[in-house]
């Protein structure tokens, strides 16, 4: 059963300050960017009634600012904004990919990067692709601004890094990947309008037939996205070989906890994450 | 009880003695004699799942009900007399006193054949306990969780043949799960009966068909009516057959299909001309079958995206089964105005397919007036005759006072002088079956339907073996269906079964937990998007039915019965795995991949 509309309020705010200071004035206040999630959840019966705090009009969480060391992403950037961003497609093109396969174009408009990551689906498509970025997030409150890993931040199934009042103002992407050679691949449920099964993103620094340096980052494994790190060290160093696969595949199983659940099953999981991983290291070696 | 084993085992019975709603037999030659002698014989298991019809609007319905004006439901149907008949009952008021209505309905493919007669007692009910108009519309996941759907199967063949692949015997066990109640079990289950031998010659049939009862939602009515399960399970068959023997499924299937003046497994001859060679040639050659065939097995080796091409051959019986158009006898009526329209007065409804640009364009001709001056008068029990849920056969009366060539002034003059001189001008046409159509309902032999529609279809997929994911990529459909009134009506017929049986082969797959169905959202039962649908071919081939209206045999049904098994065929042409079992899903086919050594 939906809750009636009139046991939600909704409070617009159009600058930072504002939506600060009425989220520091209620401690039970929740922001409230795109909707794409929430408005699911109230369809479905499942969102708390009780005060939101609308940000779509708040300016200074919107842009795409590029210094010479890092792109910096405003978290109500959408998915449409960041397929249309040209440095995005260039340095950073997984962002893209995951982009074009959230949702359907709605969604895209109106779905944001901030607020994906606070809605922590551990089946979201863009959190690998941040992971193995190297992403970082600015959060913000009336109390003042920190930063934080991404990697760091989901810190359990839909718990995170943030405290009442703060919200995730930005996501910033450090530059100077020259050489690195991105993978991204999304196995969903359907080509279009699909929740994702497994979700994994790499990307790795090859040179001299050895891999330098690399990132293996999934979704739809774990309780949260996980960066794999048990898998980068069996490779990080080689060049890449069959028992240099063989090895990582093994211990990719160790440190990712596939379930079964309405979409899929464990054992599916667990073998494509393989065979995926095993597609991205074929390709690097190539 | 949740399955059909469940219910076979007998340990719980929850209907009759025997958990068994209906059964049939048809049986032909003497099989056990025939498998005694036989040099091959093959044999196979195959199941079908659950699916849901997905039409674009859910159910629902509007009623008012009271002593005096009695009770009137407006909603989204496709039998507007079913409700009327149900309705009536549960009231226990005569039948001018229930009026039904169907209002614009956003699609049906059978879902809304029974189950709007239980949500029109919801509503009617209620609003005569209350005394106020009442309008239940589900959502779509209570439509998903309550309404009913394709009922599973499972199929057993076992198949005798001679060594050059001639059909010596077929016995077939066909079991389809109906759920908790009797809905239109017996119905699917007598086409699916009637189909699961196919469109070949064979002496020696035994069909054994069962529906029977279990404690899920019941399951109904959703096109193609039993005969997509029972197919698939042959179609899938007749592969497995053509190996053992060690021919070419194409030339197998030639050694056997049936041309007219052949008899059929429940004993009716074909009459009419039927050439099921010239429509897997021209398909074959459509789809680049043969240079396929074997190009992908050398291409394919240690690729990871495998390609593989397959096909099916198939009928679908046009109309009601057996006695079904007899027992219904369908009534429409026409009428002319004095301004000249010409109306249509049938219970028979538009949900989405063109019922009223078809009849309006029957009508047209019929008269040789303009298809804009047909109109297709909103379907009311109150109105339209009982053409029961059917098409309309040839219905429509010439009006006796116009030359055959006129222009629209002559006409509308001549409506105007008839209605002024004699009153309402208007006709109605009982159905007539076929001269010599013959159907015993006690033995299930003789003219199971007037007519068949015959098709061949050729599916292309590759299958990723890094995530088991299939993908259709090309489909041809050839088929034969009579003459084809509306072109662009019938394409989007056989387009629409197509993309349905694609869904039901591969994605579609009803979750059921404790006997409730547990992924009731559009995000978790996966129906296939445009991006998972391949370009769909359609081409017909044009045989005029003499008895059919306009020339037409029947359409919508057809194309849900051929994509399954061909596609099937062809994952096998790429992996050489042989699944049985659909919907064939990434997790399906990863496990039968993982348990087979050969890949």
């Amino acid at each position: 059963m939906r809750t009636p509309l009139h046991r939600y309020e909704l409070t617009a705010c159009d600058s930072l300050q504002d939506a600060l200071a009425a989220l520091a004035a209620d401690p039970s206040a929740r922001p409230f960017a795109g909707g794409t999630d929430l408005m699911v959840l109230m369809d479905a019966g499942h969102l708390p009634p009780g005060r939101y705090i609308d940000l779509w009009k708040v300016r200074e969480l919107r842009d795409i600012d590029v210094t010479a060391e890092a792109v910096t992403l405003g978290a109500l950037t959408t998915y449409t904004e960041v397929l249309k961003a040209e440095i995005l497609r260039r340095e950073f093109p997984m962002l893209g990919i995951a982009a074009a396969e959230t949702g359907g174009i709605a969604t895209q408009n109106r779905g944001t990067i901030g607020g994906n990551i606070a809605n922590a689906s551990p089946a979201a498509d863009t959190p690998p692709a941040l992971v193995a970025y190297d992403a970082e997030l600015e959060l913000v409150s009336s109390r003042g601004v920190r930063r934080v890993a991404y990697e760091k931040f989901h810190t359990g199934y839909k718990k995170m890094d943030l405290a009442p009042g703060e919200l995730i103002a930005r996501v910033r992407l450090p530059r100077g990947r020259k050489g690195w050679r991105d993978y991204y691949r999304k196995v969903g449920t359907r080509k279009a309008q699909a929740i994702s099964k497994v979700c994994f993103a790499a990307a790795a620094d090859v040179a001299d037939g050895r891999v330098r340096d690399l990132r293996v980052a999934l979704g739809s494994v774990a309780p949260t996205v996980v960066r794999c790190t048990a898998t980068e060290t069996t490779v990080r160093g080689h060049a890449v070989d069959d028992a240099v696969v063989v090895k990582a595949q093994r211990a990719l199983a160790s440190e990712i906890e596939p379930i079964d659940d309405i979409r899929s099953t464990a054992a599916y999981r667990l073998r494509v994450a393989q065979n995926v991983l095993r597609e991205f290291l074929t390709r690097i070696r190539a | 009880m949740s399955s059909i084993d469940d219910a076979l085992s007998g340990r719980e019975v929850v209907w009759g003695t025997d958990n068994l709603f209906k059964s049939y037999t048809v049986a032909r030659g003497d099989v056990e004699a025939a498998f005694a002698g036989a040099p091959i014989v093959v044999e196979g298991e195959y199941e079908t799942g659950s699916q849901e019809q997905l039409y674009i609007e859910p159910n629902g319905m509007l009623a008012i009900a009271d002593l005096q004006n009695g009770v009137t439901v407006w909603g989204s149907m496709q039998c507007p007399y079913y409700v009327h008949r149900a309705l009536a009952g549960l009231f226990n008021l005569p039948a001018e006193k229930i009026r039904v209505v169907q209002m614009e309905t956003g699609g049906g493919f059978g879902g809304k054949e029974e189950y709007p007669s239980i949500i029109a007692g919801h509503a009617a009910l209620l609003a005569w306990k209350s005394g106020r108009p009442v309008k239940i519309v589900y959502s779509r996941a209570e439509d998903m969780v309550a309404t009913t759907k394709r009922h599973p199967s499972r199929t057993k063949h076992r198949t005798a043949v001679t060594r050059d692949g001639r059909l010596l015997a077929m016995d077939v066990d066909f079991v389809i799960d109906g759920g908790a109640y009797c809905t239109l079990s017996p119905v699917v289950l007598s086409r699916g009966t009637i189909h699961a031998a196919g469109p070949y010659r064979c002496d020696h049939v035994r069909i054994r068909g069962r529906a029977v009862a279990t404690n899920v939602p019941p399951h109904g009515a959703f096109r193609g009516f039993g005969a997509p399960q029972s197919i698939f399970a042959l179609e899938r068959h007749m592969d497995r057959v053509a190996a053992a023997v060690g021919l070419g499924p194409d030339e197998f299937r030639r050694r056997n299909f049936v041309h007219a003046g052949d008899t059929l497994a429940v004993g009716q001859v074909i009459r009419e001309p039927v050439s099921m060679n010239t429509l897997l040639d021209r398909a074959l050659a459509l789809a680049g079958y043969h240079d396929k065939r074997r190009r992908f097995v050398e291409e394919n080796g240690t690729r990871a995206i495998k390609k593989g091409i397959g096909f099916s051959t198939f009928m679908h019986g046009a109309g009601f089964t057996g006695s079904g158009e007899d027992h219904l006898a369908s009534v429409v009526a026409v009428e002319a105005t004095r301004e000249g329209v010409v109306r249509v007065l049938a219970a028979s409804t538009e949900i989405g397919q063109g019922t009223n640009t078809i009849f309006s364009q029957i009508a047209a001709e019929a008269l040789g007036i303009d298809p804009d001056d047909v109109e297709v008068v909103q379907p009311d029990t109150s109105e339209v005759p009982n053409s029961g849920p059917t098409v309309v056969h040839h219905a429509l009366v010439d009006a006796g006072v116009l030359p055959s060539v006129h222009s629209r002034a002559e006409f509308r003059a001549a409506c105007r002088r008839y209605v002024d001189s004699y009153g309402t001008l208007r006709a109605t046409s009982r159905y007539q079956p076929p001269p010599g159509v013959r159907w015993d309902d006690q033995t299930y032999q003789g003219d199971a339907y007037g007519t068949y529609a015959w098709a061949a279809y050729v599916a292309e997929v590759s299958v990723d073996t890094t995530t088991y994911e299939i993908r259709v990529d090309d489909f041809v459909a050839v088929q034969e269906v009579g003459k084809v009134i509306n072109p662009t009506l019938a394409m989007g017929q056989i387009e629409g079964g197509v993309a349905q049986g694609v869904g039901w082969a591969l994605y579609e797959d009803v979750v059921w937990r404790e006997g409730r169905m547990a992924n009731a959202q559009m995000t978790n039962y996966i129906m296939p998007t445009s991006m998972d649908l391949p370009e769909i071919r359609v081409h017909f081939e044009e045989v005029p039915y003499p008895y059919g209206p306009a020339g037409a045999k029947g359409i919508g049904e057809l194309p849900m019965d051929g994509p399954a098994p061909a596609i099937f065929n062809a994952v096998e042409h790429a992996t050489g795995i042989s699944a049985t079992r659909l919907p064939l899903t990434p997790e399906r086919l990863m496990e039968l991949m993982c348990a087979s050594p050969a890949v």
